[in-house]
């Protein structure tokens, strides 16, 4: 190959041809051109007429540089010029491409797969055999190599996985290689350790090269709580510049819709390797975000997932008693207020408002007495799925609440008084806590020795108490009782929430029993022996590029696997549930430190990015014949050719060559559009795509816009054809729309321009041309397409037009609005449902408005219809009758022409008398 | 395009929209025969024309009682006098007229045959007798004559250009002569001669294509004539133009001048303007008295 620059020719001998070139110009030169036949009589005279110029016409200059250019052209194209052509990669062995294929490639997963292509070309046109793998799905043994172009076709299957490779799966593999073959390893740039294995593997059967990219890789960390904000963390890659890392908050709106809640940028220094943030966000917010995403980023290290570690849960805290001082320590609230403020948001105020908050909890410490309304708000609170968590109290007990019967608020009946244990007034010890029953939420807590009940509320015994009952002290009275109610549930604690009646609320137990029963939430990942023997069900699974997918349908994940933390096959990174509790598996955990991958001397690295090679040949051939075909066009002009008997055939090739953009012209065309229908008023018909019907509408039209001139002030112009697609409707007051069951619906930007032009006053004479057989569209075609169309349209509510409409009387007095044929039923927009009879007037006061649509089937346009000659185009009736038909078809037109164009104002006659007497007649 | 019928037929369809044409009657004894034209003075024919007194040459038969019993003298009708014109015509038939520039325009030849048939069907209507110089039809009226003069000007003539045929005319009758006088001018300035020595008037009607008109050409050309006997090759036909359209502005020059000087009427009709144009140009012509 022989190269300049970057240039380089595959046939450079085919370069001599360019030395004929000055031969051609002095060939060119010398011929003139030939002569072109004409048959022509008038040759008599110009017998004895010779040229002035008596030398040759020669071909100009310009022509000749043309065609020289062309053949130049096609010469250095078949010397085959390539741009930045590939040099030889060398070797002749077999060739492996390895791909790191981790999340770390996801984000140029593209340009990898190109690499690996361009390699695999190269070992085609060399002719040596490849395969191709990722080392996060290595194959068991050593794989097959086969011819490259049987390879590059593999390539669009392999995608990277949102995991690191194995150890020992990579181990096993190193195992398995075999044979001699060089490697081209498209390296992820992130360090590892099973690196240095693999590449004594892979050099131990040959050279390898590796493709590297300098490039800063970043992984978010999960997001932790931390003092009322979300902490936000990211490792990077600690090369280069100050990096500025625009975080997303994503979550579903109330709506429904996913969408960026919150965006935060973290700065991370120059040559750091770990950023952080913080984001503070409104309880609501917070509470709605699914994950963290790096803006821009496609990869599963931008993305990190949130579970219930994030989620605060929104307890209303109400006691009763109001006002009353006291000390903080006696305070019913106090310990509740201790227990949920590190992990649940709090609101007080009165319970009007705490509803209005629609929190997840509410508890109710010794508030006996409801008001009725209060009570049935929270009672469709609690149906909607809220916790009511009610403490009792001494007014509790004092009160007759769900003495006889069972209050909906409260899980069980209570025995008046309650009852003292161990006091100074009563026999017997302060009862301490029994074990707490299978299938009681708090199952499993153990029991501090220290925690006893010396006061409690006593249940009634009831048929239903024992399923109720979730805790109960030593001597097997209840402690705490729940009861579902809808979808929510009502949870009493026999004790008080201060320490008054127990010690409960001083111990850890108390906190471990509002967290059980979802008052409050998990503050951390539970501990491995918590996951042991569970199985956790994907809910979600995160791909390499980032991309959540639904999961629900794929097999469960031992909660060992969780414990292990290890994002491999076995555990793909997503949202894995296991009763109430989520779970967040994500790419990067909160130790997670990234590094760039450091390679030995002796290994050559690339960069990703190669110059692509561009065979030349194809564009210098087009141009080549780019430049032939001007130069048939100018050879016929300097020729003569484009002029004389056979121009039109020269013109029409020319027009065909030069296509003009038409985007002015059409701009023009809309301008000169709106000044035309704006001149003077035009009655419009919508087009249907039959020509027939648009045919006969415009002759409809102008036989009625004929009458109109005749008889009225109205002196409309030629009718308007409309296509509602592309003209603008607002310069017509008038749209005449026969029906046609072929005609297509329109677009819902033709829509949206009907309903502006509906809205704003127009009126749109809707013709079915169906005689009403169908009686409103049931079954004439027309009267279904007609459906279908005004489907989409904003149609009031209409009726036929009642014998005081306006339109009976605009211009003439009628009670008929025949057409073609002359049903009665046409249907205008309905008169408001108050309109009261005029006082002395035969019709009711109906001022205002133009009725939008006015609907009928009588086809008009037919009895309007006039030739060129002012001759009705089609008959009407028989007779004279049928010219009464016409007659008063056409008045109806007037009628409605006088309507559309002067609004009602007819309908003022009623107001004649009041202005009589105003004016003192 | 040639066929008779269909010739027949436009130049019919191009005779409907005129008034029948009424010759200018002149006195040309010889050629007399009764028609139905008034000749605006007495003499013989059908209709009344005036009373006049019955003089002694008067037979008693031709005495109108009628009138000469109001009163004392005697009274002879006389009938307007009704004569007949002959117009004949001569049409180039040669190669040169089947030249047509572009297909959206008729040949020459076309143009030259409609108009020339239509101005014999209106004369034909008006009562004159039509006929084609030389021997071949003789002036007659009737439709027949006009079948009979559609056939033959449907024939072709396969020389390039045609010479005027100046035979057969009837002294003090009338001619038209239609070509495009593309060819020597001599023959035709004989055949006009002799026919205005003979008291023949007439029109010329010269039918040219745009394209003559223009002279759109450019580059280098060889001009052939329709047989292509004559041949012209130039090297600039750009340079040419000026030229051509002198000789040709000389030409319609002459022949206007030698139009004058035998009281004949020249014209040029082009060959994409309506023939009715011409036609209304004939109409006056025929109705010019000599």
């Amino acid at each position: 190959m022989f190269s300049i620059g970057p240039l380089a020719f595959t046939a450079p001998w085919l370069l001599l041809g360019l030395i004929a070139l000055p031969i051609l110009w002095v060939l060119l030169r010398a011929v003139p051109p030939a002569p072109v036949r004409r048959r022509f009589p008038g040759v008599a005279l110009l017998l004895g007429l010779t040229d002035k110029d008596a030398q040759s016409d020669r071909t100009p200059w310009w022509l000749l540089l043309l065609r020289l250019l062309a053949v130049a052209a096609i010469i250095l194209g078949f010397a085959g010029p390539v741009l930045n052509p590939q040099d030889d990669q060398g070797g002749d062995g077999p060739l492996l491409v390895v791909l790191d294929g981790t999340w770390a490639d996801a984000r140029d997963w593209p340009a990898r797969i190109d690499r690996a292509r361009i390699a695999l070309d190269d070992a085609a046109r060399s002719g040596r055999p490849a395969a191709i793998m990722t080392l996060t799905a290595p194959p068991a043994q050593m794989p097959d190599f086969q011819p490259a172009q049987a390879a590059a076709q593999t390539l669009p299957n392999l995608q990277p996985a949102p995991w690191e490779p194995d150890a020992e799966a990579l181990a096993a593999l190193a195992q398995a290689l075999d044979g001699r073959f060089d490697t081209l390893w498209l390296s992820d740039s992130l360090a590892r350790d099973t690196r240095r294995d693999m590449l004594a593997a892979f050099e131990a059967r040959g050279t390898v090269r590796v493709v590297q990219t300098p490039r800063t890789t970043v992984a978010l960390r999960p997001a932790t709580f931390a003092d009322g904000n979300i902490a936000l963390s990211a490792a990077r890659t600690p090369v280069g510049l100050p990096l500025s890392v625009p975080v997303q908050a994503i979550g579903l709106d109330p709506a429904g819709t996913e969408r960026v809640l919150a965006t935060v940028n973290m700065e991370i220094p120059p040559g750091e390797a770990v950023g952080e943030t913080l984001l503070s966000l409104p309880a609501e917010l917070r509470n709605r975000i699914t994950r963290f995403a790096v803006a821009g980023v496609r990869s599963a290290g931008a993305v990190t997932l949130t579970d219930d570690a994030l989620r605060r849960r929104e307890v209303a805290l109400i006691a009763g008693g109001g006002e009353a001082e006291g000390l903080d320590l006696l305070s019913p609230l106090y310990y509740l207020r201790e227990a949920l403020e590190p992990t649940a948001d709090l609101i007080d105020g009165t319970l009007e408002d705490v509803l209005l908050a629609n929190p997840d909890v509410i508890v109710l410490a010794d508030v006996a007495n409801l008001s009725a309304s209060e009570a049935d708000d929270i009672a469709i609170w609690v149906e909607n799925g809220g916790l009511l968590l009610r403490f009792a109290g001494p007014r509790l007990a004092a009160s007759d609440v769900g003495r006889m019967t069972e209050d909906p608020l409260l899980p069980v009946r209570l025995r008046a008084g309650g009852r003292s244990i161990g006091g100074a007034m009563s026999w017997g010890e302060p009862k301490a806590l029994a074990p707490f029953p299978e299938g009681s939420p708090f199952y499993g807590l153990a029991i501090p020795q220290d925690v006893s009940v010396t006061a409690q509320v006593v249940a009634q015994p009831d048929p239903t108490l024992a399923d109720r009952v979730i805790a109960g002290l030593a001597d097997g009275t209840p402690l705490v009782t729940r009861k579902a109610l809808g979808q929510g549930q009502v949870v009493l604690m026999h004790v008080t929430a201060n320490a008054e009646w127990s010690s409960l609320p001083l111990s850890g137990l108390f906190v471990q029993m509002l967290e059980r029963l979802a008052v409050s939430t998990r503050p951390a990942t539970p501990e491995a022996e918590a996951l042991e023997g569970t199985v956790w069900l994907p809910q979600a699974r995160l791909d390499a590029f980032g991309q959540l997918t639904d999961a629900t349908t794929e097999a469960g994940v031992p909660g060992e696997a969780l414990a292990a933390g290890t994002v491999g096959p076995d555990l793909p990174p997503g949202l894995y549930a296991f009763d109430e509790t989520q779970i967040a598996v994500n790419v990067a955990d909160a130790d997670t430190t990234l590094a760039t991958a450091q390679w030995p001397a002796r290994i050559p690295v690339e960069g990703l990015d190669i110059a692509q090679e561009l065979p030349l040949k194809g564009w210098l051939i087009a141009a080549a014949l780019a430049l032939l075909a001007i130069d048939v066009i100018a050879s016929l002009a300097v020729g003569g050719r484009l002029r004389g008997p056979r121009a039109d055939v020269a013109a029409a090739v020319l027009l065909a060559l030069m296509i003009a953009t038409p985007q002015d012209a059409r701009a023009q065309d809309a301008d000169e559009f709106a000044i035309a229908a704006t001149q003077a008023v035009s009655l419009a018909y919508v087009t249907t795509g039959d020509p027939r019907i648009d045919e006969v509408s415009e002759a409809g039209l102008r036989g009625l816009s004929d009458v109109l001139f005749r008889r009225t002030s109205i002196e409309p112009v030629a009718p308007t054809a409309l296509n509602i697609e592309t003209d603008e409707l607002a310069f017509f007051p008038f749209l005449y729309w026969p029906m046609t069951p072929g005609q297509a619906l329109p677009s819902r930007e033709a829509y949206a321009k009907l309903n502006r032009y509906l809205r704003s006053g127009g009126m749109i004479l809707f013709d079915t041309r169906d005689a009403d057989t169908a009686r409103f569209g049931s079954s004439s075609p027309e009267g279904r397409q007609l459906q279908s169309i005004a489907m989409s349209l904003d149609i009031p509510a209409l009726e036929p037009i009642p014998e005081d409409h306006v339109l009976t009387r605009t211009f003439y007095l009628i009670q008929d609005f025949p057409g073609r044929t002359a049903s009665r039923d046409v249907w205008v927009e309905a008169a408001p449902p108050d309109a009261e009879q005029a006082e002395g007037m035969p019709f009711r006061n109906l001022n205002d408005g133009v009725t939008p649509v006015v609907i009928g089937g009588n086809d008009w346009a037919r009895a309007w219809a006039v030739d060129q000659f002012g001759d009705p185009m089609f008959p009407v009736g028989r007779g004279s009758a049928g010219d009464t038909q016409r007659e008063y078809a056409y008045r109806f037109g007037v009628n409605l022409i006088m309507h559309v164009l002067t609004g009602n104002y007819k309908s003022d006659q009623v107001h004649v008398p009041n202005l009589l007497e105003r004016l003192g007649q | 395009m040639n066929d008779p019928v269909a010739l027949r037929a436009r130049a019919e369809a191009s005779a409907s929209a005129l008034p029948p044409l009424l010759a200018a009657a002149e006195h040309l004894a010889s050629t007399v025969i009764l028609g139905d034209h008034g000749r605006r003075r007495a003499g013989t024919g059908d209709t009344f024309w005036q009373y006049r007194p019955a003089q002694s040459h008067d037979s008693a038969r031709s005495i109108d009682w009628r009138r000469s019993a109001r009163s004392d003298g005697a009274f002879v009708q006389d009938k307007e006098w009704q004569i007949a014109q002959s117009v004949v015509f001569w049409v180039d038939q040669g190669a040169s007229m089947r030249f047509s520039s572009a297909p959206a325009i008729a040949q020459k030849s076309t143009v030259a045959r409609t108009l020339a048939l239509a101005c014999a069907i209106l004369l034909t209507r008006g009562g004159e007798r039509v006929g084609l110089t030389g021997a071949a039809l003789p002036p007659r009226r009737g439709t027949a004559q006009i079948a009979q003069m559609a056939a033959l000007l449907s024939q072709d003539d396969p020389s390039d250009y045609a010479l005027p045929e100046a035979r057969g005319m009837v002294p003090h009758s009338r001619a038209v002569f239609v070509s495009d006088f593309l060819s020597d001018l001599a023959p035709i300035e004989t055949a006009l001669t002799r026919a205005a020595d003979r008291g023949v008037r007439g029109a010329l009607v010269q039918v040219l294509d745009p394209q003559e008109e223009a002279f759109p050409f450019d580059g280098r050309t060889v001009f052939e004539s329709m047989t292509g006997g004559l041949r012209h090759e130039t090297l600039k036909a750009g340079d040419l133009r000026d030229r051509y359209l002198d000789r040709l502005a000389e030409r319609k020059d002459r022949l206007t001048a030698l139009a004058r000087t035998t009281g004949w009427q020249f014209t040029t009709q082009h060959t994409d303007a309506p023939a009715t144009q011409a036609l209304l140009w004939l109409y006056a012509a025929m109705e010019q008295p000599i």
